[in-house]
């Protein structure tokens, strides 16, 4: 194979690798964990002097509550959207919103509940 | 006095040397120092040190050439907090036992070393859309915007003892920080580093302005002198 369609191949392969989605597991350690905690349980490391405590991501009654609707939207465009806390910040320009789709479906599992369930 | 002339050009570019051969030995084992800055979260979760190949862009010299001597930390839970906490009875901990100190070093290779990383600067484009325009924005002003409009406490110290411990702290950050850099940053996080865990919150041009004064402010105050 000549050396440019190599090259072609080697690039398109680069280019895709940093675009590439980012699991929700992997997002949720990366962004979440440091308000929401490590068992998502609103327990972060950051809460100490928080005048909200971030919500309890196991807690099935309050999840169950939310619309996946609602749920992307604070995420996407943070507490304020929703009418929750300015400290929930909005996550529009860190994630794709198939990232924000998989982490709503990320949520569901951690409160092991659906939308009026 | 040729003799003298010689003997200093080779003390200068021994030093120079000195700077860069330290970089390239030391530094690049725990900091990137050539870019570009990680693409993947696999990448960003390895992180040791904070990227410095744009540091000429970021750091302030004097307070490189200063902290390269007595480092002390800045990030209470290192660079990426998720490899310094453990869970705790209340809640998430710091895990104090994963983090490690700076080496120091003597106050001649910190002038090497410094100025070394200030040639590096990929991001004159970025530092260059910034203007900072001075204002008299008060304190308390400052403060409301800070903690009641952007939230920047919740994982920020804001003061030695009151903020959030997942990223540096905020008290300093104008000693250490250019204010064209502080500008940039707030204004895009994702255009430095994509994968920063610092989100982009859209502040107007005014409150990026507010805030950078307001970081100046408490950067001021001789309780958080560093």
């Amino acid at each position: 194979m000549p050396t440019k369609y190599l090259l072609v191949i080697l690039l398109s392969g680069i280019a895709l690798q940093a675009q590439a989605k980012e699991s929700a597991a992997d997002n949720y350690k990366a962004y979440c964990v440091q308000c929401h905690g490590m068992k998502g349980d609103g327990n972060g490391v950051n809460i100490r002097d928080m005048s909200v405590i971030p919500r309890d991501h196991t807690d099935a009654k309050a999840m169950s509550a939310r619309s996946d609707e609602t749920l992307f939207k604070a995420i996407k465009e943070g507490g304020p959207s929703i009418d929750k806390s300015i400290l929930m910040p909005p996550w529009g320009d860190t994630l794709s919103d198939e990232e924000i789709t998989d982490l709503v479906k990320h949520l569901r599992t951690l409160c092991k509940c659906s939308f009026g369930s | 006095m040729k003799r003298i002339i010689i003997a200093a050009l080779l003390g200068f570019s021994s030093t120079v040397f000195a700077g860069a051969e330290m970089l390239q030995k030391e530094c690049a084992s725990c900091h990137n120092m050539t870019g570009p800055t990680a693409q993947t979260l696999k990448d960003a979760f390895g992180k040791k040190g904070p990227d410095l190949f744009y540091a000429g862009n970021k750091y302030r010299q004097e307070w490189l050439v200063s902290w390269l001597q007595k480092p002390e930390s800045i990030r209470p839970t290192g660079v990426y907090y998720g490899n310094h906490i453990k869970p705790g009875p209340k809640g998430d901990e710091i895990d104090t036992a994963t983090l490690t100190n700076h080496i120091a070093l003597s106050k001649g290779d910190a002038t090497a070393v410094a100025a070394e990383l200030m040639k590096m600067k990929p991001h004159d484009d970025l530092i260059a859309k910034e203007k900072i325009e001075p204002n008299l924005i008060s304190k308390q002003m400052g403060e409301m915007t800070f903690n009641k409009f952007l939230g920047c406490m919740a994982c920020h110290l804001i003061e030695p003892e009151y903020g959030g411990f997942s990223g540096p702290e905020l008290y300093t950050a104008a000693k250490r920080l250019q204010p064209q850099y502080m500008a940039s940053f707030i204004r895009s996080p994702q255009a430095w580093e994509p994968k920063s865990w610092m989100p982009n919150k859209h502040l107007s041009d005014v409150n990026i302005q507010k805030v950078v004064r307001y970081l100046e402010l408490l950067s001021e105050e001789s309780a958080n002198a560093n």
